[in-house]
């Protein structure tokens, strides 16, 4: 047992060397941080918001409403492939109801057309369906999401959106944001040094999806206050309206949406010198909006922003060349925002915050330094202890010790793991482990000794049936570390983390590496004589 | 050189002669823990009921105005703040539930810490607003089963394994002692009111962790002893396997409760509720090792024959923690 072959001990060295050196960046201060990070790579340990202050922000998708979005858009290619079918198939009494379209095909003997018409529709590039077709009494035709659509459909609008937050999160600068994706509908933002999220959240709440829509000039002012629509109308929001009336109806159909924007930036409307945003489409979004101008002379049409008519001007001449000035009442922040949005894309979900947590950056400092204050007296007190209780065999106990903290830290280091308050709890606990390892030990080839045996056996003993203890110890921390990551939540995963890697460098430093000191020092010396 | 002894030399203290007042004691310990938590509650942070809290420093004060605050913030019309002092004289928490409808429109939380802070900064121009959390009645809820969830997983599966690795009855005492711990840690949260959050699941954890390690070391011995010692009566050789790790268990219950009575006295306040738990759990702890986990043995009936008939346990504990160790 006290054999340590010379390969061995290599490499143990080399693994002790390895975890000290990738600790070292995580404790040296910034700024010589940065100077050595020019010359070699400085993998460090992240801090948790709660530790270095910053804005956590959990975002969660409207399931529903992404929905309702893919049944819009297939009822619009719906009416477009009716209205272009050769013969031209007349549809009425569209509906969308309970996650489900249907309409009726008016002659009944084109319902074997309308049906063929809709088979493209219906299925997706990769050649699965997503919407099963069905006929009711002989020509209601209803169309059903079916087998895995809506979740695709989700997964890809929560990839997309993650994007975008990114871009946005981008344009505002020096950020270092964490962007990750949650479950099937959640969204992670975490931005150290962040401690007054305002402006992050007016830019990542903002669905920004812009549509032109033409005013339905038609309309009864009455039922319009009242929300009620003609048909093929609908009535929106629209606070602004110099009318007074906060609503305004706009026609459902013939107008263009925004998302095919090539840039969008703020700027100052020239007859009123007012904040506003100048967007230019792309090519084929700018012959859109051409012919909707040319078609619509004169007529008034409603900038619709998420849902909401910031404006609705009147169209004086067609406007070629694709580009265009949104004016409402803007500031020039929000002219800014609404800029950067509408350029990073439109979220193709709407986002709300469930969660959200901030902590100033005064308050993380206090935690840190008095919490390092903390661990080093702490630890001292310790290490002073084992001393004074075991002698040489607790100076090797102590040197295990400060190289298990310098190993966890490296290794944290290397898998770029956050540091969070419960991951110094999970701290404290292989901390814990590691003196008991040796307290075990250490206590035992004691009473080895006292039962009269002799210096190398009583160390062989004591390290082999104190082996015994630690393992059962060690092993049911893994499970409960183990279920922890697999059942906990974010901080308790923190917390998990840290557990497993420290229950690794703990047993390796406490038993393993003491044990390869012990028997260097046995070998030379031949003691007869054993004071612990 | 003389080294220190924390426990002298062959000790034989009848721990066990107790046994019968400290397992009325505990349990009634117990059920006062569960009284306690059902009639007065837990004071749950909104990681666990949803709500938003502002932390707020008043760096120029000796102390905060709290009843002042309690005063101009329920005026703002969203309904009565719960404010404590947290920490130090000067810095507070104030958690308020979130407006009605804020689970559809999130800006309705928004529009409420904006209103709040605002108001604080208008009364007091010394005023440093630490943090803002605002958690939705769903995330709260999950947080809350996740980490109850993570709670009682942890505790089955470790109890379970000591039963593979022992007997039976040893994981019975295993999960009775941890019960016993958190029931108590449950309690002195509702005696003190302190803030129940996720850090405090945290602490519970630490707690589980190393009262068990406590109670695998006893129990190791005990299993040591029983084969070892095949005709002693249960109860002496309950004692004799306490006394012979008695030094181990003082020199690392005072280890690690070193850099924990450190941390309570001066680590960050924000952590007081986190390490004071911590710090208690360790005594708690010890105390079950020795007065809850052996003893049940003794009840469950343990006794020389419990690893005889196949050795399997002990064998199987030895070529295990043999391969382990080279």
């Amino acid at each position: 047992m006290l054999d340590f072959p010379r390969w061995r001990v290599w490499m143990l060295n080399t693994l002790i060397i390895l975890g000290v050196l990738f600790a070292i960046p995580s404790v040296l201060p910034t700024h010589i941080r940065a100077q050595l990070a020019q010359f070699v790579p400085t993998p460090t340990i992240n801090l948790g918001l709660d530790l270095a202050g910053g804005s956590h922000i959990l975002l969660e998708a409207d399931t529903s409403q992404l929905a309702e979005t893919r049944l819009e858009a297939l009822e619009d290619s719906v009416r477009t492939a009716m209205r272009r079918a050769d013969p031209r198939i007349a549809i009425s009494d569209v509906s969308r109801a309970n996650g489900q379209l249907s309409f009726t095909v008016d002659s009944p003997a084109q319902v074997d057309a309308a049906r063929e018409a809709l088979l493209p529709l219906t299925s997706n590039a990769t050649g699965s369906r997503d919407w099963n077709i069905g006929v009711n009494d002989g020509n209601r035709m209803i169309l059903t999401p079916a087998g895995t659509g809506d979740e695709t459909a989700l997964d890809q609008a929560m990839d997309t959106a993650k994007d975008v937050i990114d871009r946005r999160i981008n344009a505002l600068g020096t950020l270092e944001p964490t962007i990750i994706r949650q479950g099937e509908n959640r969204i992670v933002v975490q931005v150290p040094g962040l401690d007054d999220p305002e402006a992050l959240k007016a830019l990542i709440g903002k669905t920004a999806k812009l549509e032109f829509k033409l005013v339905d000039e038609q309309a009864d002012p009455d039922q319009t206050a009242q929300g009620k629509a003609r048909v093929g109308s609908q009535v929106l929001p629209y606070p602004d309206n110099p009318s007074g009336l906060p609503y305004i109806a706009v026609r459902r159909l013939g107008g263009i949406s925004g998302d095919k924007l090539v840039k969008a930036d703020p700027t100052f409307d020239s007859q009123t010198n007012e904040p506003a945003v100048t967007i230019q489409f792309d090519s084929e979004g700018g012959q859109k909006f051409a012919r909707m101008t040319q078609q619509n002379v004169n007529k008034l049409f409603a900038i619709v922003l998420d849902g909401q008519v910031i404006s609705a001007p009147q169209i004086r001449e067609p406007i070629f060349g694709g580009v265009s000035q949104i004016s409402g009442s803007f500031t020039t922040e929000s002219a800014n925002a609404l800029s950067i949005s509408l350029r990073s894309g439109a979220l193709p979900v709407d986002l709300k915050i469930v969660e959200e947590r901030s902590v100033g950056p005064d308050l993380g400092a206090d935690s840190i330094r008095r919490g390092v204050l903390a661990a080093v007296i702490g630890t001292t007190a310790i290490l002073v202890l084992m001393f004074l209780v075991y002698g040489r065999f607790g100076m090797y106990a102590n040197v295990a010790l400060v190289i298990n903290v310098a190993m966890i830290l490296g290794v944290m280091a290397f898998a770029n793991a956050t540091l969070t308050l419960p991951g110094i709890a999970g701290f404290v606990l292989t901390i814990g482990a590691a003196v008991d390892a040796n307290v075990l030990i250490n206590e035992r080839i004691r009473e080895e000794l006292k039962r009269g045996r002799r210096v190398v056996q009583a160390i062989e003993f004591g390290y082999k049936e104190a082996s015994r203890a630690i393992f059962d110890a060690n092993s049911t921390n893994v499970i409960a570390a183990v279920l922890l990551f697999i059942f906990g939540s974010g901080p308790i995963r923190g917390f998990a983390v840290v557990l497993m890697i420290g229950i690794v460098t703990s047993v390796f430093t406490a038993v393993t590496i003491t044990r390869m000191w012990v028997s260097r020092w046995v070998k030379r010396t031949r003691p007869h004589e054993l004071t612990i | 050189m003389k080294l220190l002894k924390v426990v002298p030399d062959d000790t034989n203290i009848d721990f066990l002669k107790w046994r019968t007042w400290a397992f009325g004691i505990s349990l009634l310990l117990m059920v006062a823990s569960v009284g306690l938590v059902a009639a007065k509650g837990l004071n749950f942070g909104v990681d666990f009921i949803g709500g938003q809290m502002i932390r707020a420093t008043f760096t120029q004060s000796a102390s905060a105005p709290v009843t002042e605050l309690r005063e101009t913030v329920g005026k703002l019309g969203y309904g009565d703040p719960t404010i404590q002092r947290f920490g130090a004289e000067n810095q507070v928490s104030i958690r308020m539930k979130l407006p009605e409808g804020a689970d559809k429109n999130p800006e309705l939380a928004n529009a409420m810490a904006t209103k709040i802070t605002d108001t604080l900064k208008a009364g007091h121009p010394d005023v440093r607003i630490d943090g803002v959390d605002s958690v939705s009645g769903k995330v709260s809820e999950e947080l809350f089963s996740k980490g109850i969830l993570a709670l009682l997983a942890a505790m089955a599966g470790v109890s379970i394994y000591i039963w593979f690795r022992f007997e039976w009855q040893f994981g019975v005492g295993a999960i009775w002692s941890l019960v016993h711990d958190v029931t108590l840690t449950f309690g002195l949260f509702a005696l003190t009111g302190w803030e129940f959050d996720l850090n405090i699941i945290a602490a519970l954890l630490t707690i589980i962790g190393y009262s068990l390690n406590d109670t695998v070391v006893v129990y190791d011995r005990i299993r040591e002893n029983l084969m070892k010692f095949r005709k002693m009566e249960m109860a002496s050789l309950l004692n004799l396997s306490v006394n012979e790790t008695l030094s181990r268990t003082v020199m690392t219950s005072v280890s690690i409760s070193l850099p924990l009575i450190v941390l309570v006295l001066f680590g960050p306040d924000v952590i007081f509720g986190f390490s004071a738990a911590m710090a208690f759990g360790i005594v708690v702890g010890t105390y079950s090792s020795i007065y809850q986990a052996a003893p049940i043995l003794i009840w469950l009936k343990v006794g020389s024959h419990s690893f005889v008939p196949t050795e399997e346990a002990g064998s199987k504990a030895e070529r295990i923690s043999e391969g382990f160790e080279s």
